[in-house]
C-alpha cells in the first residue's frame, strides 16, 4: 500500500488509516489552497448520538428542554420510517474546531467528511468577518457546560415547571434575541461567566430603583417626566434585541431569570452568523473537498472507486431539483454556493469576454485561491450573491424571478436568464438570503415609564407583509409573561 | 494537527432528559392515551408500549414569522423552460391543492398531530400514577423477567472472587510439564549433592569435574525456572456465570366479576385496573400465566375478555354460581398440582340473600386450598367511601367473607372506590414477594 501512495483501500477503517489521510488531507488543505485553520478534534459517533446531536441544535453539550426531546422524537420517526437520512457529519465552531463522522460511513466517506468540514467549514469559521466579530469559538463549550449546569441548578432551587416557563418565552423570541446592526456588549463567553455573579446583584438593585423611584406617587410631575425621559435616553430605544430589553428592564424577574434569558440569547447571537452564511458556508467546504479530493485522486492518492463513491455523494448534496420537481424545496444552498465558487476559478483562469465586462477586477487575474479566499473572509451570503453571481451560473441554474403581490391574481416573471434579467435575478436572489428581509423586523419602540407600565412593540412591515396573526399572538403571550405588564404590538 | 476520539462507546441517550421532560409537557394526552389503553387492550397486553397522538398546537413552538399570504413578495426559482420577463402567470385558485405547498411546510408537520411511541416502561410509569404504588414495587414490576446466575463454564476474565484455583493450578501444571519447567526437588538434589561435594576436603578429578557440571547444571535449571513460571496469567480460570430468567411454573388468573346491571362503567374500569395489575404481578413471576374470565348474575359463565368488559346481562345476582363454576374449570383443566392457581374477583357487594354463607363456606372447604392466593375488591361510590370505613359493617358478602379472610392468609380483600385503593389489595402479595427478593 506505501508503494502505490493509496491512502486507504476499500470502505473499511481503522484509527490509523483515518489519521493517516487526515495528515495528507491536512496538508493539501494548508500548502495548495493555504487555509487557515483551528486545530481539528474529530469525534467519531454512533447513528443513536448523532440523532442526540440533531435534536439540540448539533451541539454537544446544551441545557434540558422539552423542544429538544420533540425534535428528537421527529427525526428519530423520519429516520426509522427512511424519510431523512442522517448527515455525514457535523461541525461545530469551536477551537479546536470539532466535528462528528458517524461509524457507519466507509472510508471513502470519511475522507470526504474530512475534507469537507474539518477543512473547509473550519476555514470559513476561522476566517470569515461574521464569526471572527460575533462569536466566540475559543468559549462556547465552556459557555455551554456553564449554561447546561445554571438552568439544571435552577430547575433544582426552582422547580422543572418554572424554568421551562422561561425557556419557552425565551425560545419564541430567539429570532428578536440577537443584535443585528449594533455589535453585542461583550464577546468572551468566558469573560461573561466570571463576571456574572456580581453583575446579577447590581442589575438587580439598578432595576428595582428605576421602577421604584418612578412610581412613588400616584401623580407624576413635571420632574419625574424630565427624569423618566432621561431614563429611556438610557435605555436606547428604539432596541432591536427583545430578549435583551426585557432581561435588563423587566419590571417583575428575578436574577436567575434574567440569566437564563442571557443564556438563551448569547446562544442565538452565536448562531446568527451561520443564518447569514449558509451558501457561503457550505459552499466553502463544497469547494475544498472537491478540490482537495480530485487533486490527491490525481496524485494516485486515492484510487478510482474511492473517488466514484465520493463523486457519487458529492453530486448527491449537489443536485438542484428544477421549480416544477417534485422535490424542490428551494435553492440547494450547497449547488449554489459550489456552482458559484467554481465559476469565481474559471474567471480567473479562463474568462470570456461577458465575464470581463461583469468582473473587469477579477476576469482572468489567475489567482483564484486569493480572490476565492477575500470572498470567504469578507462576505457573506447576501452581498456574496450580489457581487460574485455571474450570468453563466445563473443560465446554468436557469433562474427565474418571480415576483407576488397579493393584490394580483398573477405572479409576475419580473425576470430571466438573459440579458435585460440578470440583474433583476441577481437582486432578487440577494434579498431572499438577506435575514433582515426574510425574517421580521421587530423592536421595542416604547415603555410607559410612569402609568401602566406598557411595552410597546412595533413591527415594521416590509412590502407589506403581516406577521402570522395566531403565532404572533401566542408569541405575545410569552412576552407578556416575561414582562409582568401589558404588551402592545404596533404594526407598521 | 488532528486529534481523533472515539465517543461510540459514551452513554447512549442523552436525550432521555429532554424526553422526559417532552412527555410532562403532554401529561395529559399521555395519560388520556393510556387509560384509552388500557381500556381497549387485552388485560395480557396491557403493559405494551403503545402510540400516543399529541394534538400540534399543545406543542407549538410560536415565534414571530411572517404570514404566509399578504404584501409583496420576491423570490427565485429554478429550471425555467418557458417562461420570458414580463410573463405572467395566473395564480393557482385559493383553497386549492395550495400549488406546490412550498410554503406550507415550513414548520414542520403542519396541523397534523404530533405521534410518538411510548415505551413499555414510560407506559407502565403513567399507568402506576395512580394506583398509587411504593417506588420499590413499581421497579420490581417494569423488570421484564428475573434472572438468577448459573454456572457457564470458565472464562479467562473475572473477578477475584470467582477464581477457580483447580483450574488454574491444573492449567500451570499441564503448562509446567509441557514446557519441562525443572522441579523445585530436582533443584534441591542438585543443590544437596553440590553441598556434599562441596563438603569433600580434598575432592578428586572425576568429582571436581561432577561439581562444575552440576553448578552449571542448577544455574539453568535455576534460569529456566524463572522463564515459565510457576503460574502464569495464562492458566488462571474464573468461574463464569450466566444470567437466566429464573425457570417458571405456569399460571392461571381467574378473573371473576360480577356483570349484573349495578356494575356500570366506573365499576367495569376498576375492575379491569384491578385485574390488569394483578396481571402484571404475575407475569413477573410466572412465564406464562393464562387467564379465565368468569362473569356471572344468577348464573355464571366462561368467556372471553371482550364479552367480559362490554357485553351487558340481566338478572339477579348469586356470587356462589361462579365459584361453583371456577371450580368446575380447575378440576376439568387446571390440575392443582401442576397450575398455580390465582383469581381476583370484583363485585359491588350484591348478592341473593343466604348465597353468601355458602360462597364463605365453599371458597374455605374448596377453592383455598386450590388456590395460592384471592383477592377481592368490592367496588363503592365515593360517596359510599365516606362512610363505610369500618371493616366490620356491610354488605352480607362482605361480612361473610370477612370471616374467609381472617381464617386464611391467602385471602384479601379490599373496598375501593378509585385507582389509588387498589394496591393495598395486594400489598400482601407484593411484600412477601419481596422478602423473598430480598432474601435471595
Amino acid at each position: 500500500m506505501a508503494e502505490s501512495g493509496l491512502l486507504f483501500e476499500g470502505s473499511d477503517w481503522d484509527f490509523s488509516v483515518l489519521d493517516r489521510s487526515y495528515v495528507a488531507i491536512e496538508a493539501v488543505a494548508r500548502q495548495d489552497l493555504e487555509l487557515d485553520l483551528y486545530a481539528n478534534q474529530i469525534e467519531i459517533i454512533s447513528s443513536e448520538q448523532m440523532l442526540d446531536a440533531y435534536s439540540s441544535v448539533g451541539m454537544p453539550l446544551m441545557y434540558r428542554h422539552w423542544s429538544f426531546g420533540k425534535h428528537f422524537i421527529q427525526n428519530e420517526r423520519a429516520y426509522k420510517k427512511g424519510q431523512q437520512g442522517l448527515a455525514y457529519e457535523i461541525v461545530i465552531n469551536s477551537n479546536p474546531c470539532v466535528s462528528y463522522c458517524m461509524e457507519e460511513n466507509s472510508m471513502p466517506m470519511q475522507a470526504l467528511v474530512i475534507a469537507h468540514a474539518a477543512c473547509g467549514h473550519n476555514h470559513f469559521f476561522k476566517a470569515n468577518h461574521l464569526f471572527k466579530q460575533w462569536t466566540d469559538p475559543e468559549g462556547i463549550l465552556d459557555y455551554l457546560d456553564y449554561a447546561r449546569g445554571f438552568v439544571a441548578n435552577c430547575e433544582e432551587r426552582h422547580g422543572q415547571r418554572e424554568v421551562e416557563r422561561i425557556l419557552d418565552a425565551a425560545h419564541a423570541l430567539m429570532g428578536s434575541g440577537v443584535f443585528r446592526h449594533r455589535r453585542p456588549p461583550s464577546l468572551s463567553l468566558k469573560a461573561e461567566r466570571a463576571r456574572e455573579r456580581e453583575r446579577l446583584a447590581e442589575e438587580e438593585k439598578r432595576v428595582h430603583y428605576l421602577w421604584d423611584s418612578v412610581t412613588r406617587g400616584s401623580r407624576s410631575t413635571a420632574s419625574d417626566e424630565t427624569e423618566a425621559r432621561e431614563r429611556k435616553r438610557r435605555m436606547r430605544l428604539p432596541e432591536e434585541n427583545i430578549i435583551f430589553f426585557i432581561e435588563h428592564y423587566s419590571p417583575v424577574l428575578e436574577p436567575w431569570q434574567r440569566e437564563v434569558l442571557r443564556i438563551v440569547r448569547n446562544i442565538a447571537q452565536y448562531f446568527y452568523p451561520q443564518k447569514q452564511t449558509q451558501i457561503m458556508n457550505e459552499g466553502c467546504a463544497c469547494f475544498v473537498h472537491y478540490h482537495i479530493l480530485t487533486l490527491m485522486h490525481q496524485r494516485g492518492q486515492i484510487d478510482d472507486g474511492a473517488m466514484l463513491e465520493i463523486l457519487h455523494s458529492h453530486t448527491n448534496v449537489l443536485t438542484q431539483p428544477d421549480y416544477d420537481d417534485r422535490r424542490f424545496s428551494g435553492i440547494n444552498p450547497y449547488a449554489l454556493g459550489f456552482a458559484m465558487m467554481q465559476d469565481i476559478r474559471r474567471i480567473c483562469e479562463d474568462p470570456t469576454d461577458e465575464d470581463r465586462h461583469w468582473f473587469p477586477d477579477t476576469a482572468g487575474c489567475g489567482d483564484w485561491r486569493g480572490v476565492l479566499k477575500d470572498a470567504w473572509a469578507n462576505y457573506r451570503d447576501e452581498s456574496f450573491i450580489q457581487q460574485f453571481l455571474s450570468p453563466k451560473v445563473m443560465r446554468d441554474f436557469h433562474m427565474f424571478a418571480l415576483s407576488d403581490d397579493a393584490t394580483d391574481p398573477w405572479f409576475l416573471v419580473s425576470g430571466i436568464h438573459d440579458e435585460q434579467g440578470y440583474r433583476v435575478v441577481r437582486d432578487a436572489m440577494a434579498r431572499t438570503r438577506d435575514i433582515s428581509i426574510q425574517e421580521p423586523e421587530i423592536e421595542v419602540a416604547d415603555v410607559d415609564l410612569l402609568g401602566d407600565r406598557v411595552l410597546q412593540l412595533r413591527h415594521i412591515r416590509r412590502d407589506g407583509i403581516p406577521l402570522d396573526p395566531a403565532q404572533r399572538d401566542a408569541t405575545l403571550a410569552h412576552v407578556r409573561a416575561l414582562w409582568g405588564y401589558a404588551v402592545r404590538m404596533q404594526e407598521n | 494537527m488532528a486529534q481523533f476520539i472515539d465517543r461510540r462507546l459514551n452513554p447512549k441517550d442523552k436525550n432521555l432528559g429532554n424526553r422526559r421532560r417532552f412527555i410532562d409537557r403532554v401529561r395529559n394526552h399521555v395519560k388520556s392515551a393510556v387509560d384509552e389503553a388500557v381500556k381497549r387492550r387485552d388485560i395480557a397486553n396491557a403493559d405494551r408500549e403503545g402510540r400516543v397522538s399529541v394534538p400540534a398546537d399543545s406543542i407549538n413552538e410560536p415565534a414571530f414569522r411572517h404570514a404566509r399570504d399578504g404584501g409583496r413578495r420576491e423570490r427565485v426559482l429554478t429550471g425555467n423552460k418557458q417562461f420570458h420577463g414580463g410573463d405572467r402567470l395566473n395564480k393557482p385558485p385559493a383553497g386549492g391543492a395550495g400549488g406546490r405547498g412550498r410554503k406550507g411546510s415550513k414548520d414542520g408537520d403542519g396541523e397534523d398531530d404530533f405521534v410518538f411511541i411510548l415505551s413499555r416502561e414510560e407506559f407502565l410509569d403513567i399507568f402506576f400514577e395512580d394506583l398509587e404504588l411504593p417506588d420499590l414495587i413499581k421497579r420490581t414490576l417494569k423488570e421484564l423477567a428475573a434472572t438468577r446466575p448459573h454456572r457457564a463454564g470458565l472464562s479467562v476474565t473475572g473477578s477475584p472472587g470467582n477464581l477457580n484455583v483447580e483450574r488454574t493450578l491444573r492449567n500451570a501444571m499441564g503448562r509446567r510439564l509441557a514446557l519441562h519447567r525443572p522441579t523445585d526437588r530436582e533443584i534441591r538434589e542438585i543443590r544437596g549433592r553440590i553441598f556434599e561435594l562441596e563438603a569433600v576436603a580434598l575432592p578428586s578429578e572425576a568429582q571436581r569435574a561432577e561439581l562444575i557440571e552440576l553448578r552449571e547444571a542448577l544455574e539453568t535449571r535455576q534460569r529456566r525456572q524463572k522463564l515459565v513460571p510457576y503460574l502464569d496469567p495464562l492458566d488462571v480460570r474464573y468461574n463464569h456465570f450466566e444470567q437466566r430468567p429464573e425457570p417458571n411454573a405456569n399460571a392461571v388468573m381467574f378473573c371473576l366479576m360480577d356483570v349484573s346491571a349495578s356494575m356500570r362503567e366506573r365499576e367495569k374500569d376498576l375492575a379491569k385496573r384491578f385485574f390488569v395489575l394483578l396481571h402484571l404481578f404475575l407475569m413477573r413471576r410466572y412465564e406464562k400465566v393464562e387467564l379465565v374470565f368468569i362473569r356471572h348474575t344468577h348464573q355464571a359463565n366462561e368467556c372471553d375478555e371482550e364479552t367480559f368488559f362490554h357485553s351487558r346481562e340481566t338478572g339477579g345476582t348469586v356470587v356462589s354460581t361462579a365459584l361453583v363454576e371456577m371450580k368446575r374449570i380447575v378440576d376439568a383443566r387446571y390440575p392443582a398440582a401442576d397450575w398455580n392457581i390465582y383469581a381476583a374477583q370484583a363485585s359491588d357487594g350484591d348478592n341473593y340473600s343466604g348465597d353468601s354463607a355458602g360462597c364463605a363456606a365453599m371458597l374455605e372447604a374448596e377453592l383455598m386450598p386450590l388456590c395460592q392466593y384471592f383477592a377481592y375488591v368490592e367496588i363503592i361510590d365515593e360517596e359510599e367511601a365516606q362512610f363505610l370505613t369500618n371493616d366490620r359493617t356491610g354488605t352480607e358478602l362482605w361480612l361473610a367473607y370477612r370471616g374467609v379472610a381472617e381464617a386464611l392468609p391467602n385471602f384479601a380483600m379490599k373496598r375501593i372506590s378509585g385507582p389509588g385503593d387498589i394496591y393495598p389489595v395486594f400489598r400482601e402479595l407484593f411484600s412477601r414477594d419481596l422478602a423473598k427478593a430480598t432474601d435471595g
